[in-house]
């Protein structure tokens, strides 16, 4: 076990790298230059020169990417001050700490998709299950279909309903926000409630549907109709035996879902206009910021990689058989 | 290959599934005939109702989508000239009241203009809704033909040869998915655009489109990949490759007349499932204002300029979420349906 997450630990880092030396060539080594990318349109060539210099952009490729990755571990010098060890830079717009930013605006993020996971896996996972185990009734039905037309909203189409229904036209709620949890959490949890139910709603379809088929396919399963034979209640062999099984898929899926999620968030950001990732990742490819946009890139994949990480062992967790190596 | 059993009851009474068991019966008379898989697919997915309408309701979009010009001559408004600004039209028929809103019920509906207009410019929504549709959907059916190509190739290329070559062509995969696919999309667009224009231009529409696709296809081919690889892996090992094989067929041979044929079916379910995620993708592109820009139509642009005017003008959202919920649903509801038709084990 230990092993296994240590070789995936590696794993994650030596992916991290590549995804930084990606982002950061196609940045810097394409065509595109940054400083007259920065610069804009009617921009002259001193005006350019003085940018490169600023931003130390006229050093050799290499030294400016061994600058970024070293400063990620060792920490970094501006002329400004020091930005300690895990240092992303320091944005090319703003002058600010990349990383200092980022942790600024994750928790709108982390808000979000926890929020939003937690909501979608009780409703959606328990929608599909009661389903399942009221097959043919006119529960079943019903929540069968509306997941079906639930799953073809799109988040900046419900977002807008919702805002109106509850903010603009009754004033039922105030328009979300985003207040730190450490605050006030009343304020936090009414001012978040609208976005991550929107965005819960949209992913909510798409796991009653698949909670649905997994433990129908569970309760054919021949060890689940032994212990209906043996006189075990439905209700105890549905709790007991199909209900570990059928989340197994469920499970490998969320692991997949959850770079998906992250944009699900990136768009509830966008729709809401909440200030997170998706927001920052707009913001640098807009003001072509790359200290900032590299920073969001490698945050954003160090979160995934180690969410599937987790994913894997909480899959050993439910279904013995597998074996982590 | 085919095992005794199965070849001794290999008559006319075999049917794959009950509903054709008894179209058998009447047609028993007439001579008999082979059906090719692809005949009796499709002679499956006519009998699924719900499956035969939505393709209907997605053709249509496609067809509308693509005579949005003569849609517009029907209505007599173009996307883009401003009817609420245009000295023109202002002075003989105002739209827009001095809030820039629309004037009458719903969003300004009337005969001029069918869905109303844009708060502000004044821009016909129909028009702009038909030419928007066009752009997503076409740019999308590109993107995706060009995603499953490469993705059918290199899980071909995996599969087969196995051992080394489907090692790393694995790794390269799994690294290219552990990009965060969003937040790469939008920081990449204004980048992959500067490839082709020096920023200091304006960039041309069809560069933004060239730019989307690249974007788009350098993170999407992973999952067709990953389903033809192990589509292949399992195929390989089957005895009729291995037939052909023995008898000396080239390796270009075996794959294009042995596994290719064998492959289609996932490869068709998972193009209509792929279809109207890349319009989704390329309608969040333009809603994060990284893809299309204006004065392009576009419908995910409609979504971003609709969450802008949703507090004054709610009604202008209206019109292109419902096409785009309907579209989805009929999208989805196809792709379930093409999924039974190939494989009717797979019942829901």
């Amino acid at each position: 076990m230990l092993q296994f997450i240590i070789r995936r630990l590696a794993g994650a880092v030596v992916t991290l790298f590549l995804i930084g030396a990606v982002t950061f060539f196609l940045f810097i080594a394409g065509p595109s230059d940054y400083a007259s990318l920065a610069c804009g349109r009617d921009c002259s060539p001193t005006r350019i020169a003085d940018i490169r210099e600023a931003l130390g952009l006229n050093l050799p490729v290499a030294t400016q990417f061994w600058q970024f990755m070293s400063g990620i571990v060792m920490g970094r010098d501006f002329p400004d001050g020091h930005c300690a060890a895990p240092c992303l830079g320091q944005s090319f717009y703003s002058g600010d700490m990349v990383w200092d930013t980022i942790l600024d605006r994750f928790p709108t993020t982390l808000t979000l998709t926890v929020g939003g996971t937690i909501c979608f896996l009780i409703f959606g996972v328990g929608a599909g299950m009661i389903s399942a185990y009221r097959r043919g009734s006119t529960l079943d039905k019903f929540a069968t279909g509306s997941s079906m037309v639930l799953s073809s909203f799109q988040i900046y189409f419900l977002g807008p309903i919702a805002l109106t229904v509850l903010v603009y036209s009754t004033g039922w709620m105030e328009d979300p926000g985003y207040v730190p949890i450490s605050e006030d959490p009343v304020r936090w949890f009414v001012g978040m409630s609208i976005p991550v139910v929107v965005m819960a709603t949209i992913f909510t379809a798409q796991y009653t549907r698949m909670a649905r088929a997994s433990m129908i396919e569970q309760l054919a399963e021949e060890h689940v109709r032994t212990a209906r034979a043996k006189g075990m209640t439905k209700k105890y062999v549905f709790f007991r035996y199909a209900w570990r099984g059928s989340l197994i898929p469920i499970v490998t899926v969320l692991g997949i879902d959850i770079s998906s999620m992250l944009g699900g968030a990136v768009v509830t950001e966008l729709t809401f206009s909440l200030q997170g990732i998706g927001r920052l990742a707009v913001n640098g490819a807009m003001t072509r910021d790359l200290p900032l946009t590299m920073g969001v890139m490698m945050f954003g994949a160090f979160f995934i990689l180690i969410v599937n990480i987790l994913t894997d062992i909480a899959y050993a967790w439910i279904d013995p058989r597998v074996r982590l190596s | 290959m085919t095992s005794p059993t199965k070849a001794e009851g290999s008559g006319p009474a075999v049917a794959l599934d009950p509903e054709l068991a008894a179209t058998s019966e009447v047609d028993k008379p007439k001579t008999l005939e082979g059906r090719s898989p692809g005949q009796l697919m499709w002679q499956r997915f006519r009998r699924d109702r719900t499956g035969m309408i939505c393709a209907g309701v997605v053709i249509f979009y496609f067809v509308i989508a693509l005579c949005a010009p003569l849609m517009t001559a029907l209505s007599g408004t173009n996307p883009y000239t401003l009817y609420g600004q245009d000295p023109t039209y202002v002075d003989t028929n105002p739209i827009l009241d001095d809030f820039g809103l629309p004037l009458g019920y719903f969003g300004g509906v009337s005969g001029d203009h069918w869905f109303g207009v844009e708060p502000q410019y004044g821009r016909d929504l129909f028009a702009m809704l038909m030419y928007g549709m066009r752009t997503s959907l076409y740019m999308a059916l590109g993107v995706t033909v060009l995603l499953m190509v490469t993705g059918v190739i290199i899980g071909l290329i995996g599969g087969y040869f196995g051992g080394r070559t489907d090692y790393w062509i694995g790794r390269v995969t799994d690294f290219f998915l552990a990009f965060p696919q969003q937040l790469f999309f939008i920081a990449f667009m204004p980048v992959v655009t500067a490839f082709f224009v020096d920023p200091q231009e304006e960039t041309p529409t069809y560069f933004r489109a060239v730019a989307i696709l690249i974007v788009l296809w350098l993170l999407g081919w992973m999952g067709m990949a990953r389903l033809v690889r192990s589509t292949v892996l399992s195929l390989r090992e089957r005895e009729f490759v291995e037939a052909a094989k023995v008898s000396g067929a080239s390796p270009w041979r075996i794959v294009r007349k042995e596994i290719l044929p064998n492959v289609v079916s996932p490869i068709l379910v998972q193009f209509t499932y792929q279809l109207p995620s890349t319009i989704l993708t390329i309608a969040f592109l333009s809603f994060a204002g990284v893809g299309f820009v204006e004065p392009t139509p576009d419908w995910g642009r409609l979504f971003a300029a609709g969450a802008r005017y949703a507090e004054q003008d709610p009604a202008f959202m209206f019109f292109p979420g419902l096409a785009l919920v309907i579209f989805i649903l009929c999208f989805n509801l196809l792709g379930d349906s093409v999924r039974d038709a190939f494989d009717p084990k797979s019942g829901r």
